[in-house]
């Protein structure tokens, strides 16, 4: 992993509070460029703080925030520079319900990027298309399934072409029967060679994709390893008590 | 795909089943008639209902009179039939037909009130195309310029030849039009600014201001700062310097107005889930960016209602302007039977002022309908 270049993200040493609430302890990660990184851990274990302090969705209180090669602070244009890099897809997808799919995923590259209009839409076409999904382009977002809704959500956030993609829990607002159709869009992603870090439930999307997984409890990394050590041999009692309750749920 | 249902072999779908009983007496008996007590208040009702509609009638349209001849003698109208018609019990139609230029246009000028005409036929015009959808783009803004430049320069005149008419002279529904129009034009959008301002979480002096602003001409009646702008304000001006009335009026009047709207508009951007913030965040839109882009559109679409009933509230709310001896519509009107020979009839007067407020609200309150409707049609959450 240690091969010279700077890591993607940085996290050292990062302390979040929620008030009295102390939900990030100590969080310490590196992901390296073209990692897969698998975040997991029982709910309220700060998973999904973590993932957001990312692009400075929340703001940490200690610590520092490295992602790109900038850190993060309260320098809104540097932030807004770091998000244009960083792509989020969120668990209730958030996309803009008054502007068509199309203009849903041609906005950003329009007016961050600056890219004049026939171009955004012809690369907006493209990621539908890879998505799977260009013929609803013409179409509002809630005319569309939740699994089309997601990977539209995908596609808007790879239309800006970012070097990183975070994912809060994709798949836990989806219908099982949509589960599929969001996996295997990541899937192709990962394979392309894409940073990602998601914060999941899905361990064979895990087992299939993750260079790394990482389980946190109660804001602390408390384990992480490769997806075969961590499932077959969990060395903590809470990753093994986790994995012991996921499974049985599957 | 998702959203498609299953149909089952064993039981094909069928067709909703048709009414049993239809047609207007079939909808009698069910709405006005289904019960003993609901017959009676039906009947009841309908009593009241026809016995005041007839006299109603009887008054408007045939025991009235709707012109009076010019006695001979003088030169001047004969009101006789009218006071006639009144002992009647009929209305007298004639004050109207007499007096209805001065109520439009107020002391204007006489032979120069065709300026004031065009006047309102240009307002007419704007709303028409303003509240066309397909017109809708940036060129929008340049006709609202132009219209009304035009309307200043008819009222003004003192060039291309018009006689110049002092702003003292003007009155009726162009004061009234302008008064609303521009009072909710330029209150608008500062009642965006003021409403972000409120939500700032990074800039809190601005906030506080927003705040503040808000709670302090929230807290005093419209009446109480028409009368500061048009009594109090020209003291605190230096030697010289006067704004005229009207101006004043209007300035009270927009800031009043961006208040109002302002929380509206707040209430909007209150109703728009997080999540909308974050995706646009999440984008890199800049705050401003984000706002006209993702969260505006969205927030101000949820708040028409509310939206047209502050902006109808405001088109009604112009006729305080009449305790500052501003001559807008109503004011016109009410001096208009102060003339001797048509002083008992006022109420035909005000029947008028009434149908033309009401023709404007109505229309504001149809068009929001329809284009709450329209915006339902194409986002379907």
């Amino acid at each position: 992993m240690s091969n010279g270049t700077p890591p993607a993200i940085l996290l050292d040493k990062v302390n979040k509070w929620f008030g009295q609430l102390h939900v990030l302890r100590d969080v310490s990660l590196e992901v390296a460029t073209g990692e897969k990184v698998v975040v997991c851990g029982p709910s309220g274990s700060g998973k999904s703080t973590l993932i957001r302090c990312i692009n400075r969705l929340e703001t940490h209180q200690e610590g520092r925030i490295v992602v790109d090669g900038t850190e993060l602070t309260d320098d809104t244009r540097a932030l807004d520079t770091i998000r244009s890099e960083v792509g989020m897809v969120f668990q209730s997808f958030n996309l803009f319900p008054h502007l068509t799919i199309l203009e849903n995923c041609t906005l950003a590259p329009i007016w961050v990027r600056k890219m004049p209009k026939v171009e955004a839409e012809a690369l907006a076409m493209e990621f539908l298309t890879r998505v799977k999904i260009p013929e609803q382009a013409k179409k509002f977002p809630g005319q569309l399934s939740g699994g089309q809704q997601q990977r539209v959500a995908i596609a808007r956030a790879l239309c800006m072409r970012p070097k990183i993609m975070l994912f809060d829990e994709p798949t836990s607002a989806l219908d099982p029967e949509m589960i599929k159709e969001v996996l295997d869009t990541m899937i192709e992603l990962a394979e392309s060679g894409m940073t990602m870090v998601c914060v999941t439930h899905e361990m064979g999307f895990a087992r299939q994709v993750a260079d790394r997984v990482v389980f946190m409890d109660q804001g602390e990394v408390v384990e992480s390893g490769t997806p075969h050590e961590m499932f077959e041999s969990p060395q903590t009692d809470r990753l093994k008590l986790f994995l012991s309750q996921i499974l049985r749920g599957h | 795909m998702g959203t498609t249902t299953t149909t089952h072999a064993s039981t094909p779908a069928r067709a909703q089943p048709a009414l049993l009983v239809a047609g207007p007496i079939a909808w009698a008996r069910a709405n006005l008639f289904n019960s003993v007590w609901s017959s009676l208040v039906t009947l009841a009702l309908a009593y009241f209902l026809i016995k005041y509609a007839v006299s109603l009638v009887d008054w408007a349209f045939i025991k009235s009179v709707w012109t009076v001849p010019t006695d001979p003698a003088t030169g001047r109208l004969d009101p006789t039939a009218c006071r006639q018609a009144k002992a009647d019990g009929g209305a007298c139609w004639a004050v109207i037909w007499d007096r209805y230029r001065f109520i439009l246009f107020g002391r204007y000028p006489f032979d120069e009130q065709w300026r004031p005409a065009i006047v309102i036929v240009l307002f007419l015009g704007l709303f028409v195309v303003s509240a066309m959808r397909r017109f809708w783009r940036k060129e929008l803004a340049l006709i609202w310029v132009a219209t009304l430049t035009a309307i200043f320069v008819l009222m003004w005149g003192g060039v291309f030849g018009m006689r110049y008419v002092a702003q003292d002279e003007w009155g009726g529904l162009p004061i009234t039009l302008i008064l609303s129009t521009f009072g909710l034009a330029c209150a608008f959008p500062i009642a965006v600014l003021v409403a972000l301002g409120r939500r700032s979480t990074d800039l809190p002096a601005v906030k506080l201001l927003c705040v503040v602003y808000i709670e302090v001409i929230r807290g005093v009646p419209l009446i109480s700062l028409l009368f500061m702008a048009s009594v109090m304000f020209p003291l605190f001006m230096p030697e010289g310097l006067n704004p005229d009335k009207l101006l004043r009026a209007q300035v009270a009047i927009i800031l009043f107005a961006a208040v109002y709207l302002a929380e509206v508009i707040r209430g909007g951007l209150q109703a728009l889930p997080k999540g909308q913030y974050e995706a646009a965040d999440a984008l890199g839109l800049s705050y401003w960016r984000k706002m006209g882009l993702v969260i505006l559109p969205q927030a101000l679409r949820l708040v028409i209602p509310p939206l047209v009933n502050t902006f109808i509230g405001f088109f009604k709310d112009t006729s305080l302007v009449l305790i500052i001896g501003i001559f807008d519509l109503l004011t016109s009107g009410k001096i208009a039977v102060t003339e001797p020979i048509w002083q008992a009839f006022s109420t035909e007067v005000y029947i008028m002022l009434g149908l033309i407020y009401f023709c404007f609200c109505f229309s504001m309150a149809r068009y929001s309908r329809g284009l709450e409707r329209e915006f339902s049609k194409s986002v379907r959450r």
